[in-house]
């Protein structure tokens, strides 16, 4: 094989308190696909970030197309040839598709914006690549999905020879997944190399030629994908088993503890998103809802929760109604949830671990006492939860936006299920948690189900449904296509239903 | 009721909201650039009164408004920069930071003033700009005398608009000053310098309310008085909320606010059973019942809130 294309040497990155990158080595190749893997809070978006300019290397040195290259900004990055798609998406809301792809780049009738010669390029590249998306969209009228292509886009648009994809597959749906799989072979097919972080071990191995994994910032090894397996790597990962099965008692379902009639409700965009949902959770048991994302799935936590008005229905929680109580009130009556967008909804990024961890509860015991806050009784609560839950910080006092993706949904997750809840509503509980962690939350799920808590999982992702759920519920533009008991499921069955193709009679 | 409407109708009404509305247009449009670029424009008032003070001396001792006019620019931008620093660099509060300037901007200005001339009750009066009747159209009934017998500055703002749509909207340099108003990180993701583009900003919003203040000194009443402004920095800052942070919207209320100026002046002509005072008040009352009704809804998403570079969102 001739000259690499990225040549990354002794890379090392330190935080206060974190060595994020401890020397690292990565050599990619042309035309190449490169996965790389690691648990959470190992330090692989630090390293992309690092590669892409947004941060400074304490040591190492780049070299890119055989040539040494220093990014101190993200623009001399993407003058050299780089682009990347952040784990968060970094777009204006407001701008459109286009303004969107050519903001920062020199127009060809410069100072001139060149929009409408920019909106042809852009649809011109949109199809070329199968990256369908409406170039003058506004961003927030995208979904998830779509936004992704943008950010596909922005890059290619910049002839990006090195495209970072930071865990591109953890929002998408399993035909978006597909679709960008397709994508990024043809890319591949072109000669760009594309550097991918994912947690999920089949798309490595679908996707990738070659695989690196990281643990605590150090290289454990990079090889080839086709002399490897998911054991092996998870292995690597983790150092240590993984277990994928994990082993379920059979529920011991008691009391309806969460019932919801006829439900009604609005999206963002003031159309209906839930048309007369009903459904019914037990103590001890798990009713998974499966379907694909965007049939209101959001709608319907949020609803239980009390951040969205209900337009008609009921809800109710141990035989009270709750439509129309505050989410204080809803928590007080023993809901716990766990919100799919941890970074908005279930965290103050800008406030410490310990203060997270204490959210919604800061008003009574043992946080508070006649006002004050217990600081001591606070921190002895997060340092034990940092514990149990494994959260990766150098302290509690770490600000929560300095945590690694997986390490900030863990926060969410501990301080979540250690106030026992009755109820919890958990919307993909596991996005962009490692093997080993996803395992672990599992097992915690588990565990409150069988403490005899009522469990309504929501989740895009069939395997995490079929392998917890003691029943599954398929949801199809708001409303419950069938119930199906969890053993007995059929995975087409459940596909035909989310695709809204099958109804199964009312039975329950 | 009859003399009201009479008032309203009137050309010289007309003249004179015209006459009212430039130095707010002027500034509110110059606020426009600060706002998109997330930085509040807040500060307006200070540049403002320091452009007329700055524009004033300048024509006294030059013997030229244009001088004047160059200076007040100068002085505004460089107010603008202090402000910058304060907001961008140093990631001061930003109310605070403007507050603290216009107060600052108030007592400078007089100090300077009353140094420079003494305490006098002499009216010092310096070369200032005369009205320009443009040939041809000046001479159409009605509109000519209303719209086209203004100073150059009067001209100026009006023109101002068209140049303002065209740079924000379509030059690659209006859609990076956009875009770090809204998301400077995804701007600096792609190269955008988050920093320079928002001192550009406020930059240019300092320069026109600079220009906007000599208007008034040089242009209208030919000398400086303290605090000449008397609020009407705010009244634009007003205008550019109540206009949503679109140069038209902004540009249409700046003139809404301009001509409440020039109703209240002809009401109290009137002679009306309405204490003056309450006539005074009214341009600002209608500004803050126009901010309590226009809501935030559409202002840039990061209006407000400093870069922090380091933090990962
Ligand atoms: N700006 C920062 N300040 C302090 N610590 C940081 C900062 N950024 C990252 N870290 C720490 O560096 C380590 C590596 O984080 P990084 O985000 O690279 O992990 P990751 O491998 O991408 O994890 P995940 O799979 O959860 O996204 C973590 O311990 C994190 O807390
Ligand atoms: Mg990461």
């Amino acid at each position: 094989m001739d000259q690499p294309l990225l040549e990354l040497r002794g890379i090392t990155k330190r935080f206060p308190g974190v060595l994020a990158n401890d020397h690292i080595d990565l050599v990619v190749g042309k035309g190449e696909i490169h996965a790389l893997l690691g648990e959470n809070g190992s330090g692989k978006t630090t390293l992309m970030n690092v590669l892409y300019g947004l941060q400074q290397a304490d040591e190492g040195e780049i070299h890119f197309e055989g040539k040494p290259l220093k990014t101190n900004s993200p623009g001399q990055a993407i003058d050299a040839g780089i682009g990347m798609v952040h784990q968060h998406f970094m777009l204006v809301q407001a701008f459109t598709v286009t303004e969107n792809v050519i903001l920062g780049m020199r127009s060809k009738r410069e100072p001139l914006l060149g929009l409408a010669q920019a909106e042809a390029e852009v649809k011109a590249l949109s199809e070329k690549y199968g990256l369908k998306v409406d170039p003058r969209a506004k961003i927030w009228q995208l979904s998830v999905g779509e936004q992704q292509r943008v950010e596909i886009l922005k890059a290619l648009h910049r002839r990006a020879r090195l495209l970072i994809l930071d865990e591109p597959t953890a929002v998408l749906t399993p035909q978006e997944t597909e679709e960008l799989s397709a994508i990024l072979r043809s890319l591949a097919a072109e000669g760009r190399s594309i550097i991918f972080i994912t947690h999920k071990l089949n798309e490595v191995m679908g996707i990738s030629n070659k695989v690196t994994v990281l643990r605590a910032g150090r290289v454990i090894d990079t090889v080839e994908t086709a002399s490897t397996n998911q054991a092996a790597l998870a292995r690597m990962m983790v150092g240590r088993e993984v277990v994928f099965e994990i082993d379920k008692t059979p529920a011991a379902p008691k009391e309806v503890v969460l019932q919801v009639e006829g439900l009604k409700a609005a999206n963002q965009k003031k159309l209906p998103a839930l048309r007369g949902l009903s459904l019914s959770v037990r103590a001890g048991e798990i009713l998974g809802v499966a379907g694909v994302d965007g049939n209101g799935q959001h709608e319907l936590a949020e609803c239980i929760i009390g951040v969205r008005k209900a337009e008609g229905g009921r809800v109710l929680v141990c035989g009270q109604d709750i439509v129309g109580l505050s989410s204080r009130q809803v928590a007080q009556r023993g809901v716990g949830v766990i919100p799919a967008d941890r970074q908005h909804q279930g965290l103050v990024l800008g406030l410490q671990l310990a203060e997270n961890i204490m959210f919604g509860n800061f008003y009574c015991e043992p946080y508070s006492r006649r006002g004050f806050l217990q600081l001591g009784k606070i921190e002895e609560i997060a340092g034990r939860l940092i514990q149990e839950y494994d959260i990766r910080t150098p302290s509690s006092a770490v600000e929560v936006k300095n945590l690694s993706g997986g390490n900030q949904q863990k926060v969410v997750l501990a301080r979540e299920l250690s106030r026992s809840p009755k109820v919890i509503v958990a919307m993909l509980p596991t996005r962009g948690l490692d093997v080993g962690a996803t395992e672990f939350v599992h097992r915690r799920i588990l565990d409150a189900r069988d403490r005899g808590a009522a469990v309504l999982l929501i989740s895009t992702e069939l395997e995490e449904i079929l392998s917890l759920s003691d029943r599954i519920a398929v949801m199809y533009e708001g409303e419950i296509m069938g119930v199906v008991s969890g053993d007995a499921a059929d995975v087409n069955e459940l596909g035909l239903m989310m695709a809204g193709a099958k109804r199964l009679p009312e039975a329950s | 009721m009859t003399s009201l409407l009479k008032v309203l109708l009137s050309v010289d009404f007309g003249y004179a909201s015209i006459r009212m509305a430039s130095p707010l247009i002027l500034a509110a449009l110059g606020g426009i650039f600060s706002e998109r670029a997330g930085v509040l424009s807040l500060g307006l008032e200070g540049m403002m009164l320091s452009g007329a003070l700055a524009g004033f001396l300048g024509s006294f001792y030059s013997g030229s408004p244009w001088v004047g006019v160059v200076y007040a620019g100068l002085a505004g931008g460089a107010v603008a920069v202090i402000y910058a620093a304060a907001c961008i660099t140093f990631k001061a509060n930003q109310v605070v930071a403007a507050v603290g300037l216009n107060i600052l901007a108030q007592g400078i200005t007089g100090l300077v003033f009353r140094g420079a001339f003494g305490i006098t009750q002499d009216l010092h009066q310096a070369p200032a700009f005369q009205p320009v009747a443009i040939p041809v159209l000046s001479k159409i009934p009605v509109l000519g005398p209303m719209l086209f017998n203004h100073e150059l500055l009067v001209y100026a703002a009006f023109l101002l608009l068209p140049v303002v749509v065209f740079v924000l909207y379509r030059t690659t340099w209006g859609l990076k000053l956009r875009s770090v108003g809204e998301n400077p990180l995804a701007a600096d993701t792609v190269g955008v310098n988050v920093t320079r583009m928002r001192y550009t900003g406020v930059v240019i919003s300092g320069i026109l309310a600079g220009i906007a203040g000599s208007l008034l000194s040089i242009a209208f009443i030919n000398t400086f008085i303290e605090n000449i402004t008397a609020g009407r920095g705010f009244v634009a800052f007003a205008a550019v909320i109540f206009g949503k942070w679109t140069p038209i919207g902004v540009f249409l209320s700046a003139l809404l606010f301009g001509a409440a100026d020039a109703l209240q002046l002809r009401i109290q002509a009137l002679g009306l059973p309405i204490p003056y005072q309450l006539m005074l008040l009214f341009p600002y009352l209608l500004a803050l019942i126009a901010l309590v009704f226009s809501g935030r809804s559409q202002s840039p998403a990061s209006l407000g809130s400093p870069y922090d570079k380091s933090g990962r969102s």
